[in-house]
């Protein structure tokens, strides 16, 4: 009888993580340095003009904390994170329906593809003003018409994600028994994350700039709204103050989740 | 025809424990055209019988038709003339394919996990079963952090795991280095012998046909169907003697 082998293999590295925390130190320092000399830069400049509609970030930071103290931010904020979460989740669902189902079905993809392409050529502002128009200044008119312009580009995405589904896998699941729900969730799903991870990121920085547009047009909150009337007034101090702030949130969840979730998601990549 | 009277060796069909042989008569397999390429015919009347416990090996050139017809034997493919019968051994079949197909995203030990029913008692054997391809170490890394030597293993471990009563192999040892080639061909003998499956192995390598088969079907490309049926009987000894193993070689090959 042969011997079975005993040859020693080298122990595989672990796993590493995301970003080691040095290096994300770092990367940090990195980071605030750039945005302190920005700033410096910006005084600077300001202190230099002299414009009122100039302000220097002493003066916008002054505005961030009044509005802020006073609640406003913190009101017109939340309005706009719900609109973009409401949003977010009604275009990640029919759009990956959509893009599954074209990536499955040829016949339909032949079909739909044109009506694809319209509608990912289709200006944002023609669907914000034609769903205002259709829904009145709701918002549900809002929040459709920020899906209208998302759900193409997620089904795009999906769509290839379906095409790329391995075949040699499937064959597996089905020798070794898997079944539905098996199959699903340890052969087709981890296919589809990088994909539904890539719309997902690409979808909310879409997705919260358009939010914006759809409350200075016909909302009466929201940091677009706010934005709208500081336009009114040319008072660019609350304009930058916002769109600071804004900035901070919308990094915040890159960093704290988005990030953290695809870290998780491709753990198991060389 | 070369049906039927195929060898049995020392694994007479009844012999063993009533286990019923397995059939497969494939009249005809056509791949349909594609494109500017016409219709294909790549199977034509190859009918055979399988002893239970044996080991056949089905070789040929390349582009004979003998990965489809295991595709075929395992169920994979539906579309062609005849009829595949493996009996109550259908639930019970392995495929061990050609690339390892591991998901790469689940580690090792949940790769072989998997193909288990959770309930199964035999999950409580996983970690052994590693330990004995040599696996032991590496049970929790993902397979795209081991060689491809290893993540044959893991599928030879996954394959075995079930205990299978047919075991399909479509050349599980290409691409590999002829030392890691021979490890991993000991390691399947040594797997086979502690549990005697019915195996059905592809290969286009005449050594490794004749090293590992007590059965040799070979294919001929154009003709697409069998062109000889032969038994092997070579001792354990004389399997890992070379000049055995060409001496048969020249016997089977050169006629």
């Amino acid at each position: 009888m042969a011997p079975i082998s005993t040859r020693t293999f080298s122990t595989p590295k672990p796993i590493a993580a995301p970003l080691g925390f040095t290096a994300a130190l770092e990367r940090l320092a990195w980071m605030a340095g750039s945005l302190l000399v920005l700033a410096v830069l910006w005084q600077l400049i300001a202190v230099y003009a002299q414009n009122r509609y100039l302000p220097t970030p002493i003066t916008v930071f002054d505005v961030l904390w009044r509005e802020s103290a006073n609640g406003d931010l913190w009101v017109n904020i939340s309005a706009t994170l719900v609109r973009v979460a409401a949003a977010f989740i009604v275009s990640m669902f029919i759009g990956t329906a959509i893009g599954l189902a074209l990536g499955r079905f040829k016949t339909a993809d032949k079909f739909f593809d044109a009506w694809l392409i319209l509608f990912l050529n289709l200006p944002a502002l023609v669907t914000i003003t034609l769903c205002y128009i259709w829904f009145g200044l709701t918002d549900i008119a809002a929040i459709t018409a920020v899906a209208l312009n998302k759900i193409p580009n997620v089904a795009v995405n999906m769509r290839e994600g379906a095409r790329s589904l391995s075949r040699d896998l499937d064959e597996m699941a089905k020798i070794y028994k898997f079944g539905r729900w098996k199959t699903l969730r340890h052969v087709i799903l981890p296919q589809l994350a990088p994909f539904f991870a890539a719309a997902a990121r690409s979808g909310l920085s879409l997705v919260w700039k358009i939010v914006l547009v759809v409350e200075a047009f016909g909302r009466s909150s929201g940091v677009g709204y706010r934005l709208s009337i500081a336009f009114q007034e040319f008072d660019v101090s609350t304009i930058l103050a916002y769109a600071l702030a804004f900035i901070l949130i919308v990094q915040a969840i890159e960093f704290l989740v988005l990030q953290p979730l695809q870290a998780r998601v491709n753990a198991w990549r060389r | 025809m070369a049906s039927l009277n195929g060898a049995n060796g020392k694994n007479d069909p009844i012999a063993v424990n009533g286990a019923a042989p397995i059939s497969v008569s494939v009249r005809r397999k056509i791949f349909p055209p594609v494109g500017d390429r016409e219709a294909q015919l790549v199977l034509k009347d190859i009918s055979f019988d399988v002893a239970p416990r044996s080991f056949l090996v089905i070789t040929g050139p390349s582009g004979c038709g003998k990965s489809t017809l295991l595709n075929i034997i395992a169920g994979l493919d539906p579309d062609y003339e005849g009829s595949v019968n493996l009996g109550p051994a259908a639930d019970r079949l392995a495929f061990i394919f050609q690339t390892p197909r591991l998901l790469p995203w689940r580690t090792v030990y949940e790769n072989i996990a998997l193909a288990l029913p959770s309930d199964d008692p035999k999950q409580s054997r996983i970690a052994g079963m590693l330990e004995r391809v040599g696996l032991g170490q590496a049970m929790n890394a993902y397979p795209e952090r081991l060689s491809l030597g290893m993540q044959r293993r893991a599928a030879l471990a996954r394959g075995f795991i079930l205990e299978p009563e047919i075991l399909l192999m479509d050349e599980p040892f290409v691409s590999l280095d002829e030392q890691t080639a021979a490890s991993l061909r000991d390691l399947l003998m040594e797997l086979w012998h502690s549990h005697p499956t019915t195996v059905i192995f592809v290969t286009h390598d005449r050594t490794e046909a004749i090293q590992l088969g007590t059965r040799i079907l070979r294919l001929a490309p154009g003709k697409a169907s069998v062109v000889q049926d032969v038994s092997i009987d070579l001792t354990e000894a004389q399997r890992h003697d070379r000049a055995a193993v060409l001496a048969e070689q020249n016997r089977i090959f050169a006629a």
